[in-house]
C-alpha cells in the first residue's frame, strides 16, 4: 500500500476537454455496456494528463458521475494505484527505481544526485519549479540498471556522470534523449566490456 | 546451448524491426488459418504434447489450463486475458516481447482465444510500459488492417478483438484474480479461489489468464509441432525460455536459452561472467525477487529449470536472475526486497499486510546492527506465520526470500546481531510504528 496524501489546495471544478470526451467515448466501447466501471482507470489517466499530471478530487467526482459509480469507489482506485498523482508534480517527474537489481548497481548514488540537484525530499518541486522526484519500486528494466523514468520515458544504463547531465538538462528545460546511456542496443549483451568497471 | 534455428524470439533485441511486414518475413502469421482449421482439440492436445509450462511464475501446464475452460459457450461469453503486468524485480522479458515481437503475441492471442472459445481478449499491460503499449497498439492496428484481427480474423471464421488495458503501478495486479478485479474497475485485491477464473473470472464469465511469453511461444509450437518443443530442455521442463540476467555481471542482458541450461554457463557465456570472477559470487536469486536465493555452492552445479530449482528449495519463477557478488551487503539486498513487499502488499490479508512490514523492520535493524539474537527467531517465526495464511501467493512471495536468507546466510545475519542487553536500553525502534511513516513528515 502506498503512502499518498491528497493535495491541500484543490480546484473547484473539473471537466474533460472536448478532445478527451471523444477519447472517453472510444474507451467505453472497449468494455461491455453493463460494465462501464472498467473505464475508471483509463479515465483517471485522461484526467491526470489533462490536469498537469495530477488528479484533483473534483476530477474523481466528475468521473464517478460519468460512470455512475459511487465517488468513494473512484477515490479508492485513485489512492490504491501508485501511478495516480494526487498532488502536483514537476513538469519533469523523475522516478528513480531503487529495488534490489538497481540498488546493486548503484541506484543510491542516483537518489543522492536527485536530492542534490532537484530537492532534498521526495515529492518536492525543485526551486525553479519544473522538476520533482520520487523513489519507486521495480520499473521492469532490470538488465538496464540503474535506470530512471522521466515522465513517460526510460533512461537506462546510467552512472553518476550521465545522471548529472540528464538532471541538469531537465532543470534547463532541455531534456536529453531517453534510452541506454552506454550506447548499447536494447537489452543485448555487450561484447567489449570485460573489466566490469563502467557501471555506476 | 540453444541452436540458432531453434530460437523462437529472433527479434529480441530489435535487430530486424518489429513492424508487421518484418514480422511476416520472420514467419509470423504463416499458416495461421490452417492451424485454426485443425480445431480446438488438436490445438490443446498439441500444446499438451509440448509440455509447455506457464512462463509467468507458477509454471502450470498451459494445455491443461486451457482445457479447464467450458467446452461449450453457455449464456456467458468467454474471455482471454493476457498478463503483461510485469513487475517482479529482476524480470524484464515481457517488455522486449511487447515492443519487439508484438505479432507473436497477437497471433498467439488469436489462436489461444479460438482454443478457449473467446471472442474478446484484454491485454493488461503495466502502466509504466507506456511506450511499449504504444508500439503494441500500433502492431494491433497493423494486424487489423491486414484482417488478421476483427471479423473473420485471418480467414478463420472466428471473430476476435484485442483491447489494451493499462495498469497503474500495482505489483499485486500481476496476480490473476487481482488483475481481473483491476480490469473491472476496482482496486487490485485478489479473490478467493475457488471458483477459479476458468469458470468464474472477468465479469463473472469463464476467463483464461496467461502470461505474455506463454502465449507468444504458442504459434511457433503449433507450426513446428509440440514434439519439437518437447525435444528441447528436459522432460516436464521443455522448450526455450527468456532469461533476464541482471545485477553484478559484466554484461547484463536478456537472452533466450534452452530450459535446463546450467546457471554457470548462462552467466559466463551470455552475461560476461560475474564481476570479479566466479569466485567472487555470493548468491543468486534465480527467478525474480520472490524466489529464495541460492548460495554459491548450489550455483556451481544448478541447472535452470522448474524441477531442479524446486529440489533446491527455490523456483524458476519468471527466470529473472539477479546475481549478487561479494562486494554487496546481502542482508541489505534482502532488506530492500522486504521493503518492496511491504510497499506492494495490497492490504487485504492481515498476515501479509502486517508481516511484510515486520520483516522489513527486523531486517533493517540487522543491517544497522541494532538487532538482537532473539530477532532472528522472531523473523523466522513471522515468515512462517505469513506463509500459507493469505488469499494469494504474495504471502509466500514475501516470506520465501527471507527464509532463503536465513537458510543460507544465517551466520552472516547472526554476526550482525548482539545479545539482548540485561537492562533494556531505549533503542528507539518501535515495533508497531511504521518507520517509513516516522521518516516521512508528509505521510
Amino acid at each position: 500500500m502506498s503512502l499518498k496524501k491528497v493535495h491541500d489546495v484543490q480546484p473547484k471544478d473539473f471537466k474533460f476537454s472536448n478532445e478527451n470526451l471523444k477519447k472517453a467515448d472510444e474507451i467505453l466501447k472497449r468494455y461491455p455496456n453493463k460494465n462501464k466501471k472498467s473505464a475508471v482507470m483509463p479515465f483517471l489517466y485522461l484526467a491526470q494528463r489533462q490536469n498537469n499530471n495530477w488528479i484533483p478530487l473534483a476530477a474523481m467526482k466528475y468521473i464517478a458521475n460519468l460512470l455512475s459509480m459511487p465517488y468513494i469507489a473512484v477515490y479508492e482506485v485513485a489512492t490504491f494505484y501508485t501511478m495516480y498523482n494526487l498532488a502536483p508534480v514537476g513538469k519533469y517527474f523523475v522516478q528513480v527505481c531503487t529495488t534490489t537489481p538497481c540498488l546493486i548497481r548503484g541506484a543510491n548514488k542516483i537518489v543522492n544526485l536527485c536530492k542534490e540537484k532537484i530537492s532534498p525530499n521526495e515529492n518536492e518541486i525543485s526551486k525553479n519549479g519544473n522538476c520533482s522526484w520520487v523513489e519507486v519500486e521495480c520499473l521492469g528494466a532490470c538488465v538496464s540498471a540503474p535506470m530512471i523514468q522521466i515522465n513517460d520515458d526510460y533512461y537506462e544504463d546510467l552512472d553518476e556522470k550521465n545522471t548529472k547531465e540528464i538532471l541538469d538538462s531537465l532543470i534547463k528545460d532541455k531534456p536529453l534523449k531517453p534510452g541506454s546511456y552506454r550506447g548499447r542496443k536494447n537489452t543485448a549483451p555487450e561484447k567489449q566490456n570485460v573489466n566490469g568497471e563502467n557501471h555506476a | 546451448m540453444l541452436k540458432p534455428e531453434n530460437k523462437i524470439f529472433k527479434n529480441l533485441y530489435n535487430d530486424f524491426g518489429w513492424e508487421i511486414d518484418k514480422a511476416i518475413e520472420r514467419n509470423d502469421w504463416k499458416d495461421t488459418k490452417n492451424i485454426i482449421s485443425k480445431g480446438r482439440d488438436w490445438i490443446i492436445n498439441e500444446v499438451k504434447t509440448s509440455e509447455l509450462r506457464g512462463r509467468g511464475g507458477a509454471g502450470f501446464s498451459t494445455g491443461l489450463k486451457w482445457s479447464f475452460a467450458p467446452k461449450e459457450v453457455g449464456s456467458r461469453p468467454h474471455y482471454l486475458v493476457i498478463n503483461a503486468d510485469e513487475s517482479e524485480p529482476g524480470t524484464c522479458k515481457d517488455r522486449d516481447i511487447l515492443r519487439f515481437e508484438p505479432q507473436k503475441l497477437i497471433e498467439g492471442c488469436l489462436i489461444a482465444g479460438y482454443a478457449v472459445n473467446a471472442h474478446i481478449c484484454y491485454i493488461y499491460i503495466r502502466g509504466e510500459y507506456l511506450n511499449e503499449g504504444k508500439i503494441l497498439q500500433e502492431a494491433i492496428d497493423q494486424a487489423y488492417k491486414k484482417n488478421f484481427l476483427g471479423k473473420n480474423a485471418c480467414g478463420s471464421g472466428w471473430d476476435f478483438d484485442i483491447y489494451l488495458h493499462y495498469g497503474a503501478g500495482a505489483y499485486i495486479c500481476g496476480e490473476e484474480t487481482a488483475l481481473l478485479e483491476s480490469i473491472e474497475g476496482n482496486k487490485g485485491q485478489p479473490r478467493l479461489k475457488p471458483p477459479f477464473p476458468a469458470l468464474v473470472g472477468l465479469y463473472g464469465c469463464p476467463t483464461i489468464v496467461n502470461n505474455v511469453e506463454t502465449i507468444a511461444v504458442v504459434p511457433t509450437i503449433l507450426r513446428r509441432g509440440g514434439k519439437w518443443f518437447a525435444s528441447l530442455g528436459r522432460p516436464k521442463n521443455t522448450g526455450t525460455k527468456i532469461f533476464c540476467i541482471s545485477g553484478n555481471v559484466n554484461n547484463p542482458c536478456n537472452v533466450e536459452e534452452e530450459m535446463g541450461i546450467s546457471l554457470k554457463e548462462l552467466i559466463e557465456k551470455h552475461a560476461g561472467g560475474v564481476i570479479g570472477g566466479w569466485e567472487n559470487l555470493q548468491a543468486v536469486i534465480p527467478g525474480g525477487s520472490s524466489m529464495p536465493l541460492l548460495s554459491k555452492k548450489i550455483c556451481d552445479t544448478i541447472t535452470m529449470d522448474f524441477d531442479s530449482l524446486i529440489e533446491n528449495k527455490s523456483g524458476l519463477g519468471t527466470a529473472g536472475i539477479v546475481v549478487i557478488n561479494k562486494d554487496q551487503d546481502i542482508v541489505a539486498c534482502m532488506a530492500r526486497i522486504a521493503r518492496f513487499y511491504k510497499h506492494e502488499s495490497c492490504g487485504q490479508c492481515t498476515p501479509c499486510r502486517e508481516g511484510a512490514g515486520w520483516m522489513w523492520r527486523i531486517l533493517d535493524r540487522v543491517v544497522k546492527r541494532k538487532a538482537t539474537f532473539g530477532d532472528i527467531d522472531l523473523l523466522s517465526d513471522v515468515t512462517k506465520q505469513i506463509e500459507g495464511h493469505t488469499i494469494c501467493a504474495f504471502g509466500e512471495g514475501s516470506a520465501w526470500p527471507v527464509q532463503g536468507l536465513l537458510r543460507h546466510f544465517r551466520k552472516e545475519v547472526e554476526s550482525r546481531c548482539r545479545e539482548e542487553p540485561l537492562i533494556k536500553k531505549k533503542l528507539n525502534n518501535p515495533y508497531l510504528v511504521d518507520q517509513h511513516l516516522l521518516e516521512n513528515k508528509n505521510a
